[in-house]
């Protein structure tokens, strides 16, 4: 097992290693569940959440795993900062490392703002979504969820359905399902659905109804809603009739399909309530399971020195 | 593992003999079983506490709460190792509010990991009390703990190793003692 200092995607990881990560997640689930939710694996370390993007559940979920495993988290509130002064990120995030921090997890609306980072600072460096690019943890603890319920993904059919072209959610479950060997179909409007996506060995379609049968999981993007401003699609309604789900549209998958959501929901737009608050929806536990992933990620990242960009 | 075999502790026999003594020897000072509790120390900790259980079941009648410890999260050289340890599920599957517990392991020696399964032990809730049980004491402690119920003392040298072999994880049963070319 190589031991890194920073996780910046799954495009880097190799299969067993993103099965380590999801074992070690397992564990500490179950300590997440326990009454004393405190360990002293990392007493002592400290890691810094810095967010240049609004983001509740992300940045609280690593704050919540960096104290269960008994480091103390700092978050930087970057509306607050010197960022407002006009400090660069990279004078920010020494600034940082100066104060002897050892992880920093960073959200970033340009792609490759972690990478840059963890290739200037020694400090570890966690990528909690950078741009259109990468959102790993997002896509472990999805996978995590379907694996907890579904077992081994092999062969396993699922449908990730929305704005692919703006999703780091997407390719991060892209390039982590088709390591694990499940079968991907991306699904959306022409005009939010990138072809170049085919060269990863994913399915494109613009027909959910006709991609459902035979689906064991269907994951909802969240639809931005500033999207429509641009005219990529004509109507909330239009795209709900065509992308929405609901209970009586996923009968079709002839099976009890999971349902994944990143959050937060768009409720009556791409899923309908009767479906995310019913027996299929997985969104609350895909939160528990993001705490329980992300303890996994710190823990194991905690121990790296070896500085390999993914 | 590296090292020379210098000498076979204990064979099956040995290692029989040992685990009912300690059967014994838990019941008669907890008087009984009940309240009692056992909890393997991953990894051949489990094992014998199985064999623990299956004992007194037989000499008492009553088959005796089993959980398993993995004590990977509470080690205190995590800051000083390169590579994280892999962690493993702690399956402890009943309250300890109040029980006595007995913590099994299969060898003691520096007293580190006995330190850390009960800080672990203690973060599931509140035991009346925890008593330890190992197979082998082999001294070198560097912390003051020490043994309930001791299988075997075998006092050791720094180079030395002791290598306990049970059925379920190695195949067979027997305790070896083994020389390295270096302290460890």
């Amino acid at each position: 097992m190589r031991m890194f200092k920073d996780l910046l995607g799954l495009e880097g990881l190799s299969p067993d290693e993103i099965r380590h990560i999801l074992q070690t997640a397992k564990p500490m689930k179950d300590v997440l569940l326990r009454p004393v939710k405190k360990l002293p694996t990392l007493r002592g370390k400290a890691v810094y959440t810095l967010f240049y993007e609004a983001s509740t559940r992300t940045k609280t979920s690593f704050e919540m795993a960096a104290k269960v495993l008994g480091a103390d988290a700092v978050n930087i509130g970057v509306s607050q900062s010197s960022v407002n002064k006009g400090e660069s990120l990279l004078d920010t995030a020494k600034t940082l490392q100066a104060m002897q921090t050892d992880l920093i997890i960073i959200r970033h609306s340009s792609s490759g703002a972690a990478g840059f980072l963890a290739r200037h600072l020694e400090a570890g460096v966690i990528n909690a979504g950078d741009g259109q690019h990468e959102h790993p943890t997002q896509a472990l603890l999805d996978i995590f969820t379907m694996r907890e319920k579904l077992g081994d993904l092999n062969g396993k059919k699922v449908i990730i359905v929305g704005d692919v072209l703006h999703s780091r959610v997407a390719r991060s479950n892209v390039w982590g399902l088709t390591k694990l060997g499940a079968e991907v179909v991306l699904v959306g409007p022409p005009t939010l659905l990138p072809p170049e996506m085919s060269a990863l060995g994913v399915k494109l379609s613009y027909d959910l109804d006709r991609e459902l049968p035979g689906a064991d999981v269907v994951m909802a993007l969240r639809l931005q809603l500033e999207r429509q401003q641009a005219g990529l699609f004509p109507s909330l309604r239009e795209y709900s009739r065509s992308y929405g789900l609901d209970r009586a549209r996923l009968r079709a998958t002839g099976k009890d399909t999971l349902i994944l959501h990143p959050g937060p929901m768009n409720r009556g737009v791409e899923i309908a309530s009767d479906l995310a608050d019913g027996p299929q929806g997985m969104v609350e536990e895909q939160v528990t399971n993001g705490v329980a992933v992300r303890m996994a990620v710190i823990y194991l990242l905690m121990g790296g020195t070896t500085n390999v960009v993914a | 593992m590296e090292g020379t075999v210098k000498s076979k502790i204990m064979d099956e026999d040995a290692l029989r003999r040992a685990l009912t003594r300690i059967a014994h020897e838990i019941v008669e000072k907890n008087k009984g079983t009940e309240n009692v509790v056992l909890i393997g120390i991953r990894r051949r900790g489990v094992p014998l506490a199985e064999r623990l259980r299956h004992q007194i079941a037989e000499f008492e009648g009553t088959s005796l709460p089993l959980g398993i410890l993995d004590i990977t999260l509470y080690r205190d050289d995590l800051s000083t190792i390169d590579v994280q340890p892999v962690v493993h599920e702690t399956d402890v599957p009943f309250s300890v509010q109040g029980k006595n517990v007995v913590l099994v392991d299969d060898v003691l020696f520096t007293g580190r990991t006995a330190r850390a399964a009960l800080d672990a032990t203690m973060d599931l809730g509140r035991p009346k009390r925890i008593q330890l049980a190992v197979l082998v004491d082999r001294g070198h402690r560097e912390l003051p703990i020490r043994a309930d119920y001791v299988g075997k003392n075998v006092p050791t040298s720094r180079r030395e190793i002791i290598s306990v072999c049970v059925k379920e994880v190695d195949g067979e049963d027997e305790v070896l003692l083994l020389e390295m070319p270096h302290e460890i």
